[in-house]
């Protein structure tokens, strides 16, 4: 009989690969709602709430001279990465140990923990990427919000997506119910939405919840997105919001391969 | 002698204050059919997870294809078939998207993967449900789905864990038929089971595992013949009247069991057994006179039916 070699280094592909099959079968419901969603805030407060805001001058300076809707966008391309990577690594992370089991599938085969938490992290950032393409796309439709910046955005919303996958999937991992999940949503990502600096320079807020503001990884990828929509590129502050969202991908992933390897072979 | 394809020597696994495996050791021998019986939480899953690499030791030593299984996992992994006791098929895609995406995990190229599933489909029967989503088989086909998707990467050593446990007569014959196939091609197989049927159709060799350890090792017929007499008197009497009634046998044969729903008298003479047991004025609503099997071999080495 013959035998096959491991080639070292494919496992995250193969991961993913797994992923892109069963996305196949639910594409066109996600593209929807992860495109349509942002566009519904985008017209709701850019159009809505942005006419309030840019008829009063000194609201203007507070936004940094841009308008409302140009100043929401770079925050709505981020958040919609950050919403959705933040779902995937919940259910389908128990489905992977607990109902489908699948992760103990791949238990059986040449891979290992390590593979199946980077390819999830692979996966995760062609998610995120598309998401944030497919706004990023719609922006352009608009003058307002057009500018060859927001390419460079689509990478940042990846990255902050897999900032939110990684300790999310660390935490999902060791779960025991799903109710978990509803809570996190609830008291993390939503209140992260709304206080995250996507809407608003997080200034306006009192300094405590500043703090807890820049704690997670969302305000510092907004910062530096925002710096690229409207083409005032801090770089230091860049790099360093950048390794700040960095160092969260390595802790959730050095935190999700411990745990899964403690739950794939004990 | 050839080198043994499983070789366990003192193995042990703890989880905790709690002892799975207490020390056993197993060699198996390429093309051999082993199986582990044992009632639940006898140790035969553990032990099966060990040998399927994806549990460590606690203690002693486990080699296999002549490599350290502490040391050479995944290079292990790339050489067994596994059929776990729970499936791990993926429900929402199709028979043979679950074959050749698999087949990738262990790094067949795309085309090599599924010229394999095609074959795999024949194998499995299950050609005319290639493109049926996983959810939609019933249990014998995703068993059987289960068992070609573990064949993908042309395993030496298949390993089954309970592989026809839940699944209807019909459904258990045409699977055992499977196996037995592969046996004939050469795979070496590693089974556990409760069935004593399954265990004496498939295996050439076995080991009864009770509380972590292993009680008695042989071939099936072996075992029958060391540890139980020719035949076995089964006598159901009216209900509550077991222990009652079963005062009256003691003595004949060579030794009796006293089970809830009937009494066994082990002995040589079986219709010698049963007319005693008639002179002494037991009044059985049923007799039968059979062959003993390996469920009796079980009931007097663990002292409890297989299935509790």
């Amino acid at each position: 009989m013959s035998n096959v070699t491991p080639r070292p280094f494919t496992g995250p592909l193969r991961v993913a690969e797994w992923h892109l099959l069963l996305y196949r079968r639910f594409w066109r419901m996600n593209v929807m709602s992860s495109f349509l969603q942002p566009m519904l805030y985008l017209l709701g407060l850019g159009v809505g709430v942005g006419s309030l805001v840019d008829a009063n001058t000194s609201s203007t300076d507070t936004l940094g001279g841009v308008s409302y809707v140009a100043y929401v966008a770079p925050g709505l391309l981020v958040t919609t990465a950050m919403a959705l990577c933040a779902a995937e690594s919940m259910w389908p992370v128990m489905g992977g140990l607990k109902w489908q089991r699948s992760y103990h599938g791949f238990a059986t085969t040449p891979l290992t923990a390590t593979d199946i938490v980077l390819g999830h992290g692979l996966w995760m950032a062609v998610r995120g990427g598309t998401a944030a393409a497919a706004v990023s796309v719609a922006l352009a439709l608009f003058p307002e919000t057009r500018s060859w910046g927001l390419i460079p955005t689509v990478f940042v919303a990846a990255l902050v997506g897999i900032a939110f996958a990684m300790p999310i999937m660390a935490f999902s991992i060791d779960a025991e119910m799903d109710g978990g999940f509803a809570a996190l949503q609830r008291f993390f990502i939503i209140p992260l939405f709304l206080f995250g600096g996507a809407f608003y320079p997080i200034t306006q807020l009192p300094t405590v919840v500043q703090w807890l503001a820049k704690f997670p990884p969302l305000w510092h990828g907004v910062v530096v997105a925002r710096g690229f929509t409207t083409g005032n590129v801090d770089w230091p502050g860049t790099a360093g919001h950048l390794a700040y969202v960095c160092l969260w991908i390595a802790v959730g992933t050095v935190v999700s391969v411990r745990r899964l390897r403690r739950k794939l072979y004990p | 002698m050839t080198e043994p394809l499983l070789d366990a020597h003192r193995l042990v696994k703890r989880f905790g204050e709690f002892t799975a495996v207490n020390g056993i050791d197993v060699q198996v021998q390429p093309g051999e059919a082993f199986g582990f019986l044992g009632p639940n939480g006898a140790g035969k899953s553990s032990t099966m997870r060990m040998i399927a690499c994806v549990s460590a030791p606690t203690e002693g030593s486990l080699r296999m294809f002549g490599l350290d299984a502490a040391t050479h996992g995944a290079a292990i992994r790339a050489r067994i078939g596994v059929v776990p006791q729970l499936d791990t098929l993926d429900t929402e895609l199709s028979v043979q998207e679950n074959l050749w995406l698999y087949g990738r995990f262990f790094d067949l190229p795309r085309a090599e993967s599924k010229r394999r599933t095609k074959e795999l489909l024949e194998f499995a029967q299950l050609s005319e449900r290639a493109d049926s989503i996983v959810d939609n088989l019933s249990g014998g086909m995703k068993r059987r789905l289960s068992i070609a998707r573990s064949l993908i990467n042309e395993p030496e050593l298949l390993l089954l864990d309970e592989p026809t446990t839940g699944l209807d007569p019909q459904a258990r014959h045409v699977l055992w038929d499977r196996l037995y196939r592969l046996k004939q091609q050469g795979v070496t197989l590693v089974l556990t089971t409760h069935y004593m049927d399954e265990a004496e159709q498939l295996c050439d060799r076995l080991v009864v595992m009770d509380q972590g350890r292993i009680v008695a090792e042989g071939s099936p017929r072996s075992l029958i013949e060391q540890y139980a007499t020719r035949e076995v008197l089964e006598l159901r009497f009216a209900a509550g009247t077991n222990d009652q009634q079963s005062a009256l046998l003691s003595g004949i044969g060579q030794r009796q069991e006293v089970l809830p729903d009937r009494v066994l008298v082990y002995a040589d003479d079986g219709e010698g057994a049963l007319v005693q047991a008639h002179d002494r004025g037991a009044r059985p609503e049923s007799a039968l006179v059979r062959r003993a099997s390996l469920e009796d071999v079980f009931l007097l080495l663990t002292g409890r039916s297989l299935v509790d």
